[in-house]
């Protein structure tokens, strides 16, 4: 039979016992090491695990079929563009059911715990860089939890129903150019005029900002003790004075579109009020636990990835006539990251089963996303290292992480932020 | 008599994420501990197959089956996500499970397909980990049903299914009657994603569980591996700087 496999699935790969070098049919600068995406989720112990089920498992076997058919061969063109298509990838999703993961059924969703949604962010990591993942985690897990917990019907049907689905693309919009990790001090304000809220301010880092359908935003809606005077409101972004001032180029996540929006007396309904007025800056810290968590469980794989990647590499590249991988510093340092990998996957499971009980578990949710944002950058640094030349091109993975990696310190919860949290809980906080 | 219940038989296969599979030190066979193992991607195009049939209305149960240790309910399972009605799980481990074959796991079916009287039986065309391409084979012989096999297209016709065949020289259409067992070729569609909803609601479908025995299907192997090897490592070309030089070269290994 002379006919051509598809390449779904590495069918070709487990049929042969010789190297890759012989079925990769592009051979780029990268000699050996085969284009195809090696995911890692073959190595998880499926059986007696800690949190996951069988149903877990099956999930991210779909969600994989997804990543590796219809996102995956196309993440460089997309990095190449400055942007990816939201609303198609989201759609895509949406069918499968994979945007309402924990949400109502009411509105499409599946109402499943948190743990699925760690397993949905576990297995985005398998896409083959920050950007898009990203994305989908603000749809999923920043734009629309306060909507899904505190919304009216009528808000729910209109702004919720159609995210879970995939036709709407949200963002959300919380931090401005002169308020970031100190959101108390945000300057956008939502004045009542009647029946419709006046906006006018503006917005930054706005991740799908150039391609959303509605942001769910955080403004001043009164005086008061800033902690108690702001509402989120759900602003449809095809309203009179909303404007994308310009796409931000960035060092990394390059296929995220991240905007800054300037808001010229926009108006808004009165009834697209998340919950209730001055309650805005509570509702959004209810989810800073999930929105950590996930973060945490995306970079684990995509760091997982980048070491087996590099184990390759270095297995077939040759340094004083041996393996790069067989200089003891190497295949040592390699150990010691995987180690920690495996320790801050069991932060993350720990947490997510706490949290699903019920508990609070904020102090080790900030714990997680303070060890994945660092963690990211030694594993981006090392790799990269070992790649040497060929890791500071950009035809392989490991700088694109390097470069992508590099946000997860900064953006969805500063350092800086999540050290004092947990200095909060240690209680060595200077006193007033 | 429209078709009642339609088989597929799904077989669990080495699908390694890693570029080598390695042969066993005794080379006994291969190493298959901590390699991934998934449903062969000819049988979920055998599953999608048989989902679409239900869903055009001309079976009305679609059966999921598997030979196996307990890791294959996790095919069934996938498979049932995907629209497969119920699933049966016959169960084969350790000894009998390294020694069987596809003519053990063809009596299985076969007896199976009487038993439950199916109308059909599609089977991917061969699995990708031993590329044996006779389960399906042995299965139509063992129940003397008619067979149509690397199917790229299938239509029911009445009583008759049209299969269209991926043969060297190209198609190859045939009509034939039912009960009938089909294999599924590459062509023959492109396999749904099990969606989320449709993982969830899967929990809930019916794997019935039974023994080789319990069909009275024998399952000693008639065939013994002796040895298995991994090809040749592929050695370094020579250069040679003229035509003259690569002839005598040629002559001197003995190759002309």
């Amino acid at each position: 039979h002379a006919y051509r496999h598809k390449m779904r699935l590495n069918l070709v790969v487990s049929r042969n016992f010789s190297t890759l070098t012989s079925l990769s049919s592009t051979r780029k600068l990268a000699e050996n090491v085969s284009s195809k995406p090696k995911t890692a989720s073959g190595s998880e112990i499926t059986a007696d695990h800690l949190l996951y089920t069988p149903e877990h498992f099956a999930l991210k076997e779909s969600l994989k079929k997804i990543i590796d058919q219809d996102i995956n061969p196309y993440v460089d063109q997309w990095e190449a563009e400055g942007i990816f298509p939201a609303h198609k990838v989201f759609k895509l999703l949406g069918n499968a059911g994979f945007l309402g993961v924990n949400k109502p059924v009411e509105y499409g969703g599946l109402g499943l715990d948190f743990s699925y949604s760690i397993a949905v962010s576990e297995e985005l990591g398998n896409i083959r860089c920050g950007g898009i993942p990203m994305a989908i985690g603000v749809q999923t897990d920043m734009a629309t939890p306060a909507l899904a917990r505190f919304g009216s019907t009528e808000l729910k049907k209109e702004f919720l129903l159609p995210s879970i689905m995939g036709d709407k693309v949200a963002c959300l919009g919380v931090s401005e150019v002169g308020a970031g990790s100190d959101v108390a001090t945000i300057k956008t304000n939502a004045v009542r005029e009647g029946d419709e809220y006046v906006v006018n301010g503006g917005k930054m880092w706005t991740t799908n900002g150039t391609q959303a359908d509605w942001m769910c935003l955080l403004a001043n809606t009164s005086d008061g003790p800033s902690h108690k005077n702001k509402s989120l409101i759900c602003l449809p972004m095809n309203s009179p004075g909303v404007h994308i001032a310009r796409k931000i180029d960035k060092m990394g996540m390059r296929s995220s579109d991240t905007a800054e929006v300037f808001f010229d007396d926009v108006r808004v309904p009165c009834k697209n009020l998340i919950g209730q007025e001055g309650m805005g800056f509570t509702y959004q810290m209810l989810q800073f636990q999930e929105e950590r968590l996930w973060a945490c469980g995306n970079i684990l794989t995509m760091m997982d990835n980048i070491i087996q990647e590099t184990i390759q590499y270095t297995r077939q590249r040759k340094i004083f006539k041996m393996p790069v991988l067989y200089h003891q510093s190497v295949h040592f340092r390699l150990a010691e990251l995987e180690t920690e990998i495996e320790l801050l996957r069991s932060l993350l499971h720990r947490s997510t089963a706490l949290y699903i009980k019920g508990n609070d578990v904020t102090k080790l949710a900030s714990m997680a996303k303070l060890k994945a944002g660092r963690l990211s950058r030694e594993v981006g640094d090392s790799c990269l290292q070992y790649w040497g030349g060929m890791g500071f091109t950009s035809d392989v993975l490991v700088s694109r992480f390097y470069r992508d990696a590099r946000l997860l310190s900064i953006g969805g919860g500063a350092d800086e932020v999540m050290l004092s949290i947990i200095c909060k809980y240690m209680d060595t906080l200077p006193k007033k | 008599m429209s078709p009642a219940s339609v088989f597929v038989c799904l077989s669990l296969t080495l699908l390694s994420d890693y570029p080598v599979i390695r042969v066993k030190p005794d080379n006994s066979g291969v190493v298959t501990d901590g390699v991934k193992h998934s449903m062969n991607p000819f049988c979920e195009i055998a599953v999608e197959e048989a989902v679409k049939l239900k869903e055009k209305k001309f079976i009305k149960e679609v059966v999921a089956v598997s030979c196996g240790p307990t890791q294959v309910t996790e095919t069934i399972r996938t498979a049932l996500a995907m629209g497969c009605d119920r699933g049966i799980h016959v169960e084969v481990s350790g000894k009998d499970y390294e020694a069987m074959g596809p003519l053990q796991i063809a009596k299985i079916f076969a007896a199976l397909a009487k038993k439950e009287e199916a109308s059909l039986v599609i089977l991917g065309k061969q699995a990708i980990d031993d590329d044996c391409n006779q389960t399906g084979q042995m299965t139509a012989a063992l129940l003397d049903w008619p067979q149509g096999t690397f199917a790229s297209e299938v239509t029911i016709d009445g009583e008759k299914v049209k299969v269209v065949r991926e043969i060297d020289g190209g198609l190859e259409t045939i009509k034939i009657s039912m009960p009938a067992v089909l294999t599924a070729d590459l062509r023959l569609n492109t396999p749904r994603y099990a969606t989320l909803p449709n993982i969830m609601k899967a929990k809930k479908k019916k794997i019935a569980n039974m023994k080789p025995a319990d069909l009275g299907v024998d399952m000693v192997s008639r065939v013994e591996v002796l040895r298995v090897d991994e090809p040749p490592t592929r050695l370094a070309g020579v250069k040679v700087e003229t035509v003259d030089d690569l002839v005598a070269k040629l002559k001197a290994n003995g190759t002309i």
